[in-house]
């Protein structure tokens, strides 16, 4: 039996200056670099598709799968771009894994990059986390002067260049295809598919886009083996994963576990919800995943388990929130998000979204009607799936999902002309002596 | 102001780092913030130069990322997280004290010129809620009362440590070392936070691992074909993002 919790990714965050390469190579860092060396390009890219290993970033698309979709007779360039703009709200595991152990994820990059015939690497850093985006450049740094980046590494023959890129603040760059288009210097707005990444990316030329998390799990496949790394997990979602618990719970924070694992455990060890109170809704795997409730407690979280569900298992960002919140509240909040994040490409998503806003303020207010609730229904309809990318279907997801199960709540607020809710009782200093 | 030559260096410099020197825009328009305060008309010009594109080419990217700034930002840029999660925990109520207490709106500046205020969308640090940002760093598991002693520390030029990072620096000097040219500050500050710690610390505690090395399960192989993989990948957002796959198909 595996254990509840794995940590791997995270099992050298607790050690003393653990982002330094001393601290990562103390533990046998770099080691699993030159077993990579020793297969051919083509057997790294076999290990990791054997391995099952299915992307970190949300959509779940088997990594070695990806990596074997490059062209390798194309003549052009081949390039790797690591997607570090974690901005999908409740998910936060690149964020503090590229804190703790940068070396973890540059190793990756070089093993993906060898497999996949790059020669440069690019590591798109959103913006506002400049201490991050300072351990990956020190990180990066440390590895030329080590000789694990540079020319012939490790007498390899194989050479590498790493670029660290900060972004600017936007959500949709986190979306491949809008991610190319900021790093070649234009504004973030998706591209038309196709051509794909892999025979046309960045600059025209094959090219892989992959999750951090994802990268960073790539050294302890290679390391251990593929038949380690799917003896964790469930049939068909291999592995372990960072879960990130944020909200109403004792102790939020990361927990690195095998796929599969439900969320009663994992609030079980999060110490249950705050006293008082009760689990009401929460989201699997980031604001565009649908919300769950309490029925989804004993649920796998797994690709499939939440698929079956009707949500998707997306970044495993588990914002719990408890009874004391008002789930009409929350959507708003996540609908304004998406209006104010919504590139303006396309006019489902850029007009739509807007509207979303509108209407939802109305009935937050207590203002409308019933009918309000199947106009907002419509509006959805109208978006979803008529969009250019899939901001907008992540926009609809918590009303839709929120209305399915919450509709008494949306018609309590045109009952009561407002929110029946006090917004005090919420927070996280409720029922102490801090002075909001 | 024009900008100095040594300027000039840099932006070509940022340029060189890329195969092709557009791509350095985003992190020259960084550096044009770090000398300039803002987004100026003279940093524009640079950039525009510098690349051989028109400056209307530069404007209409500079106006699309939240990071860039048209107006002058203090010397502490103050974010308040007022995303989903933050708000419900205590954001608004930490916003809109600060609101009061500095006396200014949303993306407002002190009239010290100190700070600027500005509410802003998950950082991913969610587990440390509510979080603020100051010039970028985290400043985590915030109170009002927090915050208010937070900013005033800033405008009385006390010096001010990130939860999770190292003393705050200036905005411009942030925004420098996001442009590429790093300060010696990476080794400051903790590797993580509490939160980051959780799971490993119940981990340890209880004994449990991952799977010893040895182990070995065969083939974990998930899917044998593009198709396959489609139909197993998660499903709306990945629909669009897998279907593309069979594009690339032969
Ligand atoms: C609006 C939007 C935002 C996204 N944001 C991120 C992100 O911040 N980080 C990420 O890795 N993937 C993000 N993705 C998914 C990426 O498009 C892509 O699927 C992923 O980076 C592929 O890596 P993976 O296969 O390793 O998961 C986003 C997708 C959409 C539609
Ligand atoms: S769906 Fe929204 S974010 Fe995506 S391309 Fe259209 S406008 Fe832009
Ligand atoms: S919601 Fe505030 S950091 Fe994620």
């Amino acid at each position: 039996m595996t254990d509840v919790l794995t940590p791997v990714l995270t099992d050298n965050w607790g050690d003393d200056r653990s982002w330094t390469l001393d601290s990562y190579a103390a533990r046998g860092g770099y080691e699993a670099l030159d077993k990579a060396f020793a297969m051919a390009p083509d057997d790294v890219i076999n290990e990791v598709k054997e391995s099952g290993l299915r992307g970190r970033g949300g959509a779940g698309f088997p990594t070695g799968m990806k990596w074997g979709f490059i062209p390798q007779d194309n003549p052009k360039p081949k390039y790797l771009v690591v997607n570090a703009d974690e901005s999908e709200p409740g998910t936060c595991k690149d964020i503090p894994l590229m804190m703790a152990s940068p070396h973890t994820l540059v190793e990756g990059v070089i093993i993906s990059s060898y497999a996949i015939r790059a020669n440069k690497a690019f590591i798109y850093i959103r913006g506002e986390v400049l201490h991050v985006v300072r351990r990956v450049q020190r990180a990066v740094q440390e590895a030329y002067l080590a000789g694990h980046l540079g020319k012939n590494i490790h007498g390899s023959g194989f050479d590498l260049d790493v670029v660290v890129h900060a972004g600017a603040g936007a959500y949709i760059c986190g979306e491949e295809t809008a991610l190319l288009e900021g790093l070649e210097g234009r504004r973030g707005q998706p591209r038309l598919r196709p051509p794909f990444p892999a025979v046309a990316g960045l600059y025209a030329s094959p090219t892989v886009i992959n999750n951090v998390e994802s990268i960073a799990s790539v050294p302890s496949i290679i390391a251990h083996g593929h038949g380690w790394f799917s003896s964790m997990g469930t049939e068909k979602s291999k592995g372990f994963g960072i879960f990130s618990l944020s909200g109403h719970v004792q102790r939020p924070g990361q927990y690195e576990a095998p796929l599969g694992i439900t969320l009663r455990t994992l609030i079980e060890l999060a110490g249950g919800v705050r006293d008082g109170h009760e689990l009401k809704f929460w989201t699997p795997g980031g604001s565009s995943t649908p919300l769950l409730t309490a029925e989804h407690l004993d649920m796998p979280l797994d690709f499939e388990g939440v698929g079956a569900a009707g949500s998707m298992l997306g970044t495993r960002a588990l914002q719990i929130f408890d009874d004391s919140t008002c789930v009409v509240r929350a959507t708003l909040r996540w609908t304004e998000f998406y209006k104010h994040e919504s590139c303006g490409k396309c006019t489902p998503c850029r007009e739509g979204t807007w509207w979303l806003v509108q209407t939802l303020s109305a009935l937050e207010n207590g203002q409308g009607s019933e009918a309000d609730l199947d106009l907002l229904l419509d509006q959805c309809d109208n978006i979803l799936g008529r969009s250019f990318c899939a901001l907008a279907d992540g926009a609809v997801s918590p009303i839709t999902s929120s209305i399915k199960y919450f509709r008494d709540e949306y018609v309590a607020h045109l009952t009561e002309g407002g929110c029946p809710f006090d917004p005090a009782r919420s927070t996280a200093w409720a029922g102490q002596e801090v002075n909001a | 102001m024009t900008l100095t030559t040594e300027t000039y260096d840099e932006l070509r410099a940022i340029g060189a780092r890329y195969p092709e020197a557009r791509s350095g825009l985003l992190p020259m328009l960084h550096l044009v913030q770090s000398v300039e305060g803002r987004i100026t008309p003279e940093g524009i010009e640079a950039c525009a130069e510098v690349l051989g594109i028109t400056a209307a080419d530069v404007s209409g990217v500079a106006t699309f990322y939240t990071m860039y700034k048209r107006r002058p930002v203090g010397d502490y840029h103050v974010g308040v997280c007022t995303n989903t999660l933050c708000a419900v925990m205590g954001g608004d109520q930490i916003f809109s004290r600060l609101k009061e207490h500095l006396d200014v709106g949303n993306d407002e500046t002190t009239e010290d010129g100190k700070v600027t205020l500005e509410h802003i969308e998950c950082n991913a640090a969610c587990d440390y809620a509510p979080v603020m940002t100051v010039n970028w760093e985290f400043m985590d598991n915030m109170t009002p009362d927090a915050a208010v002693g937070l900013v005033d520390a800033l405008r009385d030029g006390a010096e001010v440590h990130s939860t999770r990072g190292p003393r705050i620096v200036t905005w411009r000097e942030a925004e420098r070392v996001l442009a590429g040219f790093p300060d010696d500050l990476a080794d400051e500050g903790p590797a993580a936070g509490p939160a980051s710690l959780v799971g490993l610390g119940i981990a340890r505690d209880r004994g449990w691992t991952a799977p010893h090395p040895d182990t070995d399960a065969g083939s974990g192989r998930t899917a044998d074909s593009k198709q396959e993989a489609v139909a197993q990948a998660d499903t709306g957002r990945a629909e669009t993002e897998t279907k593309q796959e069979e594009g690339s198909d032969d």
